[in-house]
């Protein structure tokens, strides 16, 4: 009675979650775990449960995700030492662009 | 001068005085006469923001670790971690073990003699467009039936946003918390006023809002309510909010709207809520008709509620972030 | 081998859901970092989401939205674990919050997010 495209999103499911847990990178985990959230958002679907669909794609795969983004962001786990070597010239340019406004 | 000084802090009104300030326990006789070096504690213990202390933490931080790798090099303890991380692998995987031979005894999946669709859910879709006037019979349970159960989730809502507000927002107008801006600015790397972002935020936001505001409104009619409703509301306005920054936003939406559309929503829901409490909850008299079943303008008192927590679940969203992001709103 | 399919075509979403439950476990209890943590009881709430919401279908039913005005039992899945799951899904992204908002404030104290780290740093201070 189950069909396959069911049960391909759950192998998906456990393959997210593990991947999760498992990544070494932050933002790669953040990442698969919003497009867990959008796999689960399918899944209420296939239960019938419209309301939660619309509800976990707006919660969990937005909201949830953005607030993940801006910890990393504060607790400076975005910025390795190859990032931090290209921020400094952005920021000389911005200095520039606003000296000519 | 500080003879007097101290005898006026010794005094139980200046004591009661400061316990109400917060600044000292009533009943800690021994420590706090001394206003200066109780501040230079503090400044003391606070003065993280400070770069050069920063520096200091991370080198003290760095020799704390350096001198932990130099203990787990004993033979013992290393041996005991071992075993530690092994026994909780063990007992992780006999939990889910016993959990799945224990899923096999459970009633099979979509089977309609199941035990949880007893008559609770039948009396829910029986009567439900009967005593609410709701075509979504799940908006007519959780707003309806069990409103009070909503009711303290929107409670649950607003007390998270405010214990986030406890623990990050920081004063913009004091020494310190501008000092702090400066350090954890992390918008002056990004690059501002980028056009791609604007136009799609241009674009994009009143769709998205108006796709919330439509969820909202036909919660009773349609899948969603409120807190889908609020939550997308929210994510446009974080999403216009990254586009343009604070200054745009901080045109319609500050603490102060927060604080006024967040209590006056609650303050409404648990009102309206209490007068159907006191009129018999559900099946007595009501003077607030129930409409034609499948109107916008139908099922008494859902759709105001819906609008409630939605109004709620967006500024609660928006807040989160921005408390995060500036420490304030 | 008919044991498993037979396993399999029973109780498919239960299954995966206790396997979530366990992997969430797993993380929070094992994983050193915070943020993983936070992540692993993220995991560990959506499958019991997903437990609920499984035992609540039935084969061959509808969304519990009225149509045409039928209004049989036998039309409609259980509306209850849906109720109760949206109920859940918000909270959950509001205690997220929360231990979000907790962590940043251990970064800002300890500068690091390790907790065997902190625990070390906690104990060297206390003494």
């Amino acid at each position: 009675m189950i069909n396959a495209f069911t049960v391909v999103l759950l192998g998906f499911l456990i393959i997210c979650a593990i991947c999760t847990c498992f990544s070494k990178n932050f933002l790669t985990s953040v990442i698969i775990f919003m497009s867990y959230s959008v796999i689960m958002s399918i899944l209420w679907m296939v239960l019938e449960s419209p309301d939660l669909a619309i509800t976990e794609a707006a919660v969990g795969a937005g909201v949830t995700s953005v607030l993940f983004f801006v910890t990393l962001k504060k607790i400076h786990a975005m910025n390795d030492q190859k990032n931090e070597d290209n921020i400094a010239p952005l920021d000389e340019k911005e200095k520039d662009r606003s000296a000519d406004m | 001068m500080s003879k007097i000084r101290s005898d006026y802090e010794k005094t139980l009104w200046r004591k009661i005085v400061r316990f109400v300030n917060g600044e000292k326990d009533f009943f800690d006789e021994q420590s706090g006469f001394d206003v200066e070096s109780e501040e230079l504690e503090s400044r003391k213990h606070n003065n993280f923001f400070e770069e050069t202390e920063w520096k200091k933490k991370k080198v003290q931080i760095t020799e704390l670790i350096e001198e932990r790798s130099e203990e787990t090099d004993r033979r013992a303890i290393k041996l005991y971690e071992k075993f530690y991380r092994l026994f909780a692998v063990i007992t992780c995987v006999a939990i889910i073990a016993i959990l799945l031979a224990t899923v096999t005894n459970l009633p099979d999946y979509g089977d309609a003699s199941n035990p949880a669709n007893n008559e609770v859910s039948k009396k829910y879709i029986e009567d439900g467009i009967k005593d609410t006037g709701a075509v979504n019979i799940v908006a007519g349970m959780i707003l309806d039936y069990r409103a009070f159960d909503t009711l303290g989730e929107s409670h649950v809502l607003f007390i998270a946003a405010v214990c986030v507000m406890i623990l990050l927002k920081i004063d913009p107008d004091s020494e310190k918390g501008k000092r702090f801006i400066n350090l954890e600015n992390d918008r002056a790397y990004e690059p501002k006023n980028d056009p791609i972002l604007a136009w799609a935020t241009r674009i994009l936001v009143p769709l998205i809002i108006t796709f919330g505001i439509y969820i909202i409104v036909n919660g009773h009619l349609s899948p969603g309510g409120g807190f889908s409703g609020g939550a997308i509301i929210g994510a446009g306005l974080i999403l216009y909010l990254n586009a343009f920054g604070f200054k745009k936003t901080e045109r319609f939406f500050t603490q102060k709207t927060f604080s006024v559309v967040s209590v006056s929503a609650l303050l409404f829901y648990s009102v309206s809520k209490t007068y159907a409490f006191f009129t018999g909850a559900n099946g007595l008299h009501s003077f607030i008709s129930k409409g034609t079943p499948g109107d916008i303008l139908s099922s008494g008192l859902i759709l105001p509620l819906n609008i409630c927590v939605g109004a709620v679940v967006a500024c609660t969203m928006y807040s989160f972030y921005g408390m995060f992001r500036k420490g304030g709103l | 081998m008919q044991a498993v399919i037979d396993y399999i075509s029973s109780n498919l979403f239960e299954g995966v859901a206790i396997i979530l439950f366990g992997i969430g476990f797993t993380t929070l209890f094992l994983h050193p970092n915070l943020i993983k943590k936070i992540m692993g009881l993220n995991i560990m709430d959506s499958s019991v989401y997903l437990f609920l919401a499984a035992k609540g279908y039935v084969f061959g039913r509808k969304a519990p939205i009225v149509v045409d005005g039928i209004t049989e039992m036998e039309s409609y899945i259980n509306p209850i674990p849906t109720g109760l799951v949206l109920t859940g899904i918000v909270v959950s992204v509001s205690v997220t919050a929360v231990m979000l908002a907790l962590t940043i404030r251990l970064y800002w104290r300890y500068h690091t997010l390790e907790m065997d780290e902190i625990m070390q740093i906690i104990r060297k201070e206390g003494k």
